[in-house]
C-alpha cells in the first residue's frame, strides 16, 4: 500500500465480443506486471499476455453485468461504482447485474497500489475510470446504431439501454456485438454535474433484496458439491506452534475425516462443521509458545514507554522549529495519550473454502486483497498463482479485518489433504483471540503559547507498531497507516513537530477502519480541546481561528456547531466537539452527554459531513452512522488485554460492543458539493471518541487520556 | 433420520442429536441465511422462529426442536413479501448484511406480538441483535415502518 501509483500502464481500453455475442469492455494490460507484484508484497500475480480486465458486459440478451473489482463490505460499492457506469451508458440501476471482478492487473487501485478495497478510496478511484468506461460503450453501440441505420451518429440518442433515431430503436443487445467491433473513442467528455441522472440521488442499494431473504452468498455460506468442513486450533499463545499432536480420540468421533498439523495450527476436517468443532476438544496438543509467553499490557505499556523516553523518533512533518518556538513560548503545555489494541469483531467470522485439484485451486473467500489472497493460496497449494481462482463473496463485514489472509493457507492446505473442497471456519473465540489487532500507542504532545497567547508550537510524537511493515515490507522510515492523520494536522500554527518511534510488541498488528485517524483525531482534538481550556477559551471558537483561512474546514464546524446549537446545552447535558479532515472529506462532531453519579450517556451524535461529490447520498448517510456506531464501541468499551501472551476476550460477553438499545441519537446532515469524491467509510470513525471526550471534560472536568472510557472513574473531583 | 418441520415442509436430518439447530439449517439443509455470530446467544445473527418466537438456533439442540414447528428467512415470505422485509428495503438498512437475517426474524416476531412497538419496546426486543456496522437508527426506523404496512394501506 505503500508504492506509488503508476498510472502509466493503465494503457489500453479495449473491447471484445462476449461469449454468446454482446459486448466487453474494458482494460488490456501488457508490461511486467510491477505494480500487481508490488501490492502482493513482493510476489507475482496472475497475469497473461494480453489480460482482458473487464468492467461492463452488455450481453446479446439485453443483459448488463457490470463488473465491480472492490469487495462489498457494507460501505455501498456493489451499488455505488454501478451508478459511476450507468450515468454514462443511460441504463437504469435495476436493469444491472453485479458480480465480483476476479483478480486482474486492470483492477489495481493506483491508490492503494494493489486490487485493495481499503483507505476509503474506491470511489475516488473509479469516478473518472468507470464514467469513462460507461461513455465509451454508449458512444460504440450508439455508433453501431449509427452505421445499422446508416445516418449520422448525432441523430442517434441512447436512451435508458436503447439506441433510437427517426422513430425507430434499437436495444443494447441487440447492437451489443456490432459495438464490439466499433473503435474505441477517446477523450471521452464527460457529463458536467449539472446533467447528472444518477450520481447525487439517494438510490435504493442493489445488494439489499438479497441481504433481506437470506440469499445473499458471504464466505460462510458457500457449498461445493463434496464439500467437507473444517475447524482449527490455534495457538493459546500469539505466535505459538504445535509442538506435538495427539490427534487418535480426535481421530475416532464421529464424521472426522483427517486431522493436519499446519503452520496454521491443528486442523479437524469433518463431514460438517459440528463434528469438526467436537472433535476439536478431543485434540490433545501441546503447543511451543514462542516468543511472547511474558507478554500482557503492562509490558506492552512499558516497551512504549521506554521507546517514546529514548528520543523524538523520525520526522514526518516539520513546520518551521518547534524546538525554539517552545523554548520562546510564553506558557507551554503537555499531555500523553494511551490508546488500546482494538478488535475488529466482524459479524462473520474469518472463514475460507478452497477447492484444490492437481493443475488449479477455487478459492471462495471475503478478502479485501485479493492478489495477497491468490498468491498466498498458491504458497499453500504448491501453485502458481496463475493457477488459483480467486472466487470474491460478499464480506460480513471488513473493516481491514480482511487485508490479512491468515485464514487462506489452512484451507488451502486441508482441501489438498483430503482431495476435496473445505471449508475452513473459525469460531467467534478462534476470530476474538486471533485478530490483527488494531495497533496500541501512547502519544506525547507539546504545545506552547507566545506572549500574544497565539498558539505557537505543536508537536505530536507518536510510538506504535507498524502495520506496514508487516503487511508490505519493507518500509522504512515513517509508516502511513500510523501518521497519516498527525500529518494531516489541519490547524494553523506555525511551527509544527510529528515524529514517529516504532516500537513491535511481538504480535501481529492490522489495519482497522479509520487507521490512523480513529487514534490520532483522538489525540489532537482532545490535545486542542486542552490547550483550549489552558488559554480560556470555546473551544469552537478557538478552532475557528486557528482554522481562518480554510473555508471548507470552517464551513463544517460551524454547522456542526449550528445544528448542534453548541454552548446551548438542554440542563443536565454537556458538549464536546470534534473536526477531521481525512480521506478527502472534511467533517465535524458534536456529542452530547450526560453523568449521573459517573455513569455517562451518550445522548446525541451531531455529525456535519463534506465529502465532496456524493455518488449515493443515502449510503453516504448510513456510512457516517456507521463509523459513528463504531466509533462508539471503541470509545467507550475498546479493549483487547493480553495475559500470558493470551488475549483475554473471547466473545461478545467480553468484548463489548453497542446495541441498539444503547444507541444515542443520530444527526447526520451531508453538505451539498461539487468537489471530486471524497471516502465516506472510515472518516466519521475518528470523530466520535474526541467528541465525546470533549464532553466529559466539560461535564466534569476530567480528562480523559486512556481509551476506552468504560470503566474510568467520571466523578467531578471533590 | 430426523424429523423437522421447517417452512412448514418435513425435513429428514441425518444429524447427531446435540448438533445445534443452526449448524443442522446451514450444513445439513443448506438453508444459509441463517447466519453464525458467536454460538452462545450473544449476537442474534442466528435466530429463527420456534412455533412463532424469536429463537437463537446456535444454542438450541436438535433434540429440543422434534414436533416443533421452524421458521427461518427463507420461510419468512417467498417473495421479500412480508412486511418486515419490505420495510427493509424501503430504509436499505442493510450494510454489510450478515446480521440481517436475525435482525428481521427478531422484529418480525415483535410485530407479531406487539404490533405497534414503541422506541423503548423495539430496544428491549432488539437489544440481542448485534450489528457491528451500525444499522441501529435505520432498524428502528424500519420496525416503525413495518408496523404501518403492517396496520393497513398506508396513509
Amino acid at each position: 500500500m505503500t508504492e506509488p501509483a503508476d498510472r502509466g500502464r493503465r494503457d489500453f481500453i479495449s473491447a471484445g465480443v462476449a461469449a454468446g455475442g454482446g459486448l466487453l469492455l474494458g482494460l488490456t494490460l501488457s508490461g511486467s506486471g510491477k505494480r500487481a507484484s508490488a501490492a502482493a508484497g513482493g510476489a507475482k500475480s496472475a497475469r497473461t499476455a494480453s489480460q482482458l480486465n473487464a468492467w461492463l458486459k452488455i450481453g446479446a440478451d439485453n443483459s448488463i453485468t457490470i463488473i465491480v473489482d472492490r469487495s462489498e463490505m457494507g460501505q455501498g460499492v456493489y451499488t455505488a461504482l454501478p451508478m459511476l457506469i450507468a450515468e454514462e451508458l443511460n441504463v437504469n440501476l435495476d436493469a444491472i447485474q453485479v458480480v465480483a471482478a476476479p483478480v486482474g492487473d486492470a483492477y489495481v487501485n493506483p491508490g492503494n497500489g494493489g486490487q485493495v478495497t481499503g483507505t476509503s478510496n474506491s470511489v475516488q478511484d473509479a469516478w473518472e475510470k468507470l464514467r469513462t468506461a460507461g461513455a465509451q460503450a454508449r458512444l460504440m453501440l450508439t455508433q453501431a446504431a449509427a452505421k445499422h441505420w446508416q445516418i449520422d451518429i448525432g441523430e442517434c440518442r441512447a436512451i435508458n439501454g436503447t439506441i433510437a433515431a427517426r422513430g425507430k430503436v434499437l436495444t443494447y443487445g441487440q447492437l451489443a456485438a456490432a459495438a464490439a467491433k466499433e473503435p474505441i473513442p477517446k477523450d471521452v467528455k464527460l457529463r458536467p454535474r449539472s446533467e447528472f441522472q444518477i450520481i447525487g440521488k439517494s438510490t435504493a442499494r442493489i445488494d439489499s433484496p438479497g441481504k433481506v431473504d437470506g440469499s445473499a452468498e458471504f464466505g460462510l455460506d458457500v457449498k461445493l458439491p463434496g464439500m467437507l468442513y473444517a475447524a482449527i486450533a490455534q495457538s493459546p499463545v500469539l505466535g505459538g506452534k504445535v509442538k506435538t499432536l495427539d490427534s487418535l480420540a480426535a481421530g475416532r468421533m464421529p464424521g472426522v475425516r483427517k486431522i493436519l498439523s499446519t503452520d496454521s495450527g491443528v486442523v479437524v476436517v469433518a463431514d460438517h462443521f459440528w463434528q469438526a468443532l467436537q472433535a476439536r476438544k478431543a485434540l490433545d496438543v501441546s503447543w511451543d509458545p514462542g516468543g511472547n509467553l511474558r507478554l500482557d499490557n503492562q509490558l506492552i505499556s512499558a516497551m512504549l514507554k521506554k521507546t517514546a523516553a529514548a528520543g523524538a523518533g523520525l520526522t514526518a512533518r516539520a513546520d518551521g522549529d518547534v524546538a525554539q518556538a517552545l523554548k520562546a513560548a510564553q506558557q507551554r503545555f503537555n499531555s500523553s495519550y494511551e490508546l488500546p489494541l482494538l478488535a475488529h469483531a466482524t459479524m462473520e467470522p474469518m472463514n475460507c473454502t478452497a477447492d484444490v485439484k492437481a493443475n488449479g485451486c477455487d478459492l471462495y473467500v471475503g478478502t479485501q486483497v485479493q492478489q495477497v489472497a491468490q498468491v498466498t493460496a498458491a504458497a499453500a497449494a504448491g501453485l502458481e498463482p496463475s493457477q488459483v481462482r480467486v472466487h470474491t463473496t460478499l464480506l460480513g463485514g471488513g473493516f481491514g479485518r480482511r487485508l490479512d489472509v491468515d485464514f487462506i493457507p489452512a484451507a488451502v492446505e486441508a482441501s489438498k489433504a483430503v482431495g476435496a473442497p473445505v471449508k475452513l471456519i473459525w469460531t467467534r473465540e478462534d476470530d476474538m483471540t486471533h485478530d490483527t489487532y488494531r495497533p496500541p500507542a501512547l502519544e506525547e504532545l507539546n504545545a506552547g503559547f507566545d506572549a500574544a497567547g497565539k498558539l505557537t508550537a505543536f508537536s505530536l510524537h507518536i510510538v506504535s507498531p507498524s502495520i506496514t511493515a508487516r503487511m508490505f515490507p519493507p518500509v522504512k522510515g515513517v509508516d502511513d497507516s500510523v501518521i497519516e492523520y498527525a500529518i494531516n494536522f489541519p490547524y494553523d500554527v506555525p511551527n509544527v513537530a510529528v515524529t514517529y518511534s516504532r516500537q513491535e510488541i511481538g504480535i501481529d498488528v492490522g489495519y482497522m477502519r479509520s487507521v490512523s485517524h480513529a487514534p490520532n483525531c483522538f489525540v489532537i482534538e482532545s490535545f486542542m480541546d486542552e490547550l483550549a481550556a489552558a488559554a480560556a477559551r470555546n473551544p469552537y471558537d478557538f478552532r475557528m481561528e486557528l482554522l481562518r483561512k480554510k473555508p471548507r474546514h470552517r464551513r463544517v464546524l460551524q454547522l456542526a456547531a449550528e445544528r448542534a446549537g453548541f454552548g446551548k446545552a438542554p440542563a443536565g447535558r454537556h458538549q464536546g466537539i470534534a473536526f477531521m479532515e481525512g480521506y478527502t472529506t472534511h467533517l465535524a462532531a458534536v456529542a452530547e452527554v450526560s453523568i449521573e453519579q459517573g455513569a455517562l450517556k451518550v445522548h446525541r451524535m451531531v455529525c456535519v459531513v463534506d465529502c465532496g461529490q456524493m455518488i449515493n447520498p443515502r449510503i453516504v448517510e448510513s456510512q457516517i452512522e456507521s463509523g459513528i456506531v463504531f466509533g462508539l464501541s471503541a470509545a467507550l468499551w475498546g479493549e483487547v488485554t493480553i495475559a500470558a501472551g493470551r488475549v483475554q476476550q473471547t466473545n461478545f460477553n467480553n468484548y463489548r460492543l453497542v446495541r441498539g438499545n444503547e444507541m444515542p441519537e443520530i444527526d447526520v446532515h451531508l453538505v451539498e458539493s461539487s468537489e471530486p469524491p471524497g471516502g465516506i467509510g472510515e472518516p466519521a470513525v475518528a470523530l466520535v471518541a474526541p467528541a465525546i471526550c470533549n464532553a466529559i471534560f466539560a461535564a466534569t472536568g476530567k480528562r480523559i487520556r486512556k481509551l476506552p472510557i468504560g470503566v474510568q472513574n467520571l466523578l467531578r473531583p471533590a | 433420520m430426523t424429523s423437522i418441520t421447517v417452512n412448514n415442509q418435513v425435513l429428514n436430518v441425518d444429524a447427531a442429536a446435540d448438533t445445534p439447530l443452526l449448524w443442522v439449517l446451514r450444513d445439513h439443509l443448506s438453508m444459509t441465511g441463517t447466519k453464525y455470530g458467536c454460538g452462545m446467544a450473544l449476537c442474534g445473527a442466528c435466530t429463527v422462529h420456534v412455533d412463532g418466537v424469536a429463537t437463537r438456533s446456535c444454542v438450541l439442540p436438535l433434540r429440543q426442536v422434534l414436533g416443533k414447528s421452524i421458521t427461518t428467512i427463507e420461510g419468512l415470505s417467498k417473495d421479500r413479501s412480508h412486511a418486515v422485509q419490505k420495510a427493509w428495503l424501503e430504509i436499505d438498512v442493510p450494510q454489510c448484511g450478515y446480521c440481517q437475517s436475525g435482525q428481521i426474524m427478531s422484529a418480525a416476531a415483535l410485530l407479531k406480538s406487539n404490533p405497534h412497538p414503541s422506541d423503548a419496546e423495539i430496544d428491549a426486543a432488539m437489544s440481542g441483535n448485534l450489528c457491528r456496522c451500525g444499522t441501529y437508527p435505520r432498524i428502528r426506523k424500519a420496525i416503525h415502518r413495518a408496523a404501518e404496512l403492517l396496520a393497513g394501506p398506508a396513509k
